[in-house]
């Protein structure tokens, strides 16, 4: 969809969040229902940057990294994409401590979702990286750069432009995931909603507002993203090179 | 003791029991999501007022949570009148979910196909049902299997989630285990290996697929 189409969404999405938060019926839900929203979304954007770090590091390290390196990032890939991201969250939650590691619940869903979702961005990043010509590390051959000064220099910001919008989906996904924290006790967006639900049954309300809330994060992500995909992909020439 | 074996093995059985309830959810959701996928997809390239309608959905559900999802058809639709099973709730919810994301997939696959074919089948004076089905879906097909391959392991991997509404799914069975003998560390991390052992193999099943389909399109 255009950012056009997408606005138009936020928007409606929106007002009508706006229309309900002065009817009756809904208000009452609003404040706990905000106060989980905050949480959820310092969890993502935690989540999001561990994420960041933990894609490109794994993705270089398996595309250039010493051999020992690459198995470790080849191993962290295989296990955290391999496996449920709620198993794994459970794992570090219920498991770690019986190894005598106890971890605060905000830590192990920032720790779990950022794991999950950087082992799928280091195949991202390995293929944005990979999708750069050729004759580009050709060029920087010539012109006498090391292989770290043409990879600073020239591959990964040409490399970080096809990265965008994979990035961008991957952030919706993990902001869909902060969900599963409810589950480890955590009063984000949905644990609250199912307190609520749970005490006073009203369930309409309560989850019309909550899915209507993730879809203007979700759609605050996607307009960003495609936004910051344009002021990147300045001045970059259009189209497949020969 | 950190690791206790006899009761590894106690509890392996009841464990491949749910297993089998986690694939049976896996298959009936990945059904459904392939059915209302490609229903989805022909909805949206029929016109551009569908088509749009059809898109704002599609969005609606890809942007919003899985769990959530599966709360409102579990919790809220029996307020409509319409109250179902736990795991019938679960696998529409994962059915809905990944047929959106389908029918991404399936557009992508049909725009794929050259416009000369439906052309060449409008020469042929086929009629508009016969072209798609025998002649448009069958060469769309084929390039997305490994896409659709990727989602299939997707939803399996969704599929823990059911346990948030109580369907006896490994997760749940291993959450219950662990709450009887307060021993969490055997049946979580039998979960995530068995679902690591059925990730790789399915991934790999997909991958024997996908090369016998390239060697029959390549013939």
């Amino acid at each position: 969809m255009g950012t056009f189409s997408l606005s138009v969404m936020l928007v409606g999405a929106v007002i009508t969040l706006a229309a309900l938060a002065t009817s009756h019926t809904f208000s009452v839900f609003f404040p706990g229902l905000l106060e989980g929203a905050w949480l959820t979304v310092q969890i993502a954007v935690c989540g999001s940057l561990l994420a960041v770090v933990m894609g490109t590091v794994s993705g270089l390290a398996k595309l250039y990294g010493p051999r020992p390196l690459r198995w470790l990032a080849v191993t962290y890939i295989e296990i955290f994409r391999g496996t449920s991201a709620l198993v794994q969250l459970f794992w570090l939650f219920f498991a770690l401590p019986l190894f005598g590691i106890s971890l605060e619940p905000f830590t192990v869903a920032v720790l779990g979702l950022g794991l999950n979702v950087g082992a799928y961005g280091a195949e991202v990043v390995r293929g944005a990286v990979q999708s750069v010509s050729r004759s580009q590390w050709e060029a920087t051959i010539a012109l006498n750069m090391t292989r770290l000064q043409a990879l600073r220099r020239i591959i990964l910001p040409q490399a970080f432009i096809a990265m965008i919008p994979p990035w961008g989906n991957l952030f919706i996904e993990l902001l869909k995931s902060t969900a599963l924290v409810s589950l480890i006790t955590l009063s984000d967006l949905a644990f609250k909603a199912q307190e609520m639900n749970q005490t006073t049954m009203r369930t309409i309300p309560i989850f019309t507002l909550v899915l209507l809330m993730y879809l203007v994060m979700s759609l605050c992500i996607t307009i960003g993203m495609k936004r910051l995909e344009k002021t990147a992909a300045k001045g970059m020439p259009r189209g497949r090179s020969v | 003791m950190i690791w206790d074996w006899d009761y590894t093995f106690e509890i392996l059985p009841v464990l491949a029991q749910a297993a089998i309830v986690t694939i049976e959810a896996t298959a009936i959701g990945f059904v459904i999501a392939l059915v209302l996928g490609l229903f989805l997809a022909i909805l949206r390239m029929s016109g551009p007022k569908t088509g749009w309608c059809v898109s704002v959905f599609i969005e609606c559900i890809r942007s919003t949570p899985l769990l959530i999802q599966i709360f409102f058809l579990y919790f809220v639709f029996p307020s409509f009148g319409i109250t179902l099973d736990a795991f019938v709730a679960g696998v529409i919810a994962l059915g809905l979910h990944y047929g959106c994301y389908c029918a991404e997939v399936y557009r992508a696959g049909l725009e794929g196909v050259h416009r000369g074919q439906w052309e060449a089948c409008t020469a042929l004076n086929l009629s508009s049902l016969t072209t798609f089905k025998n002649i448009i879906l069958p060469q769309a097909i084929p390039p997305i299997v490994p896409v659709l391959g990727n989602y299939l392991v997707a939803l399996f991997k969704e599929t823990p989630l059911l346990s948030a509404i109580a369907v006896m799914e490994m997760m749940q069975t291993a959450k219950i285990l662990g709450s009887e003998t307060f021993r969490y560390t055997e049946p979580i991390t039998l979960v995530g290996i068995a679902f690591l052992i059925m990730s790789l193999v399915s991934a790999a099943l997909i991958r024997i697929v996908e090369r016998r389909l390239n060697l029959r399109s390549a013939k």
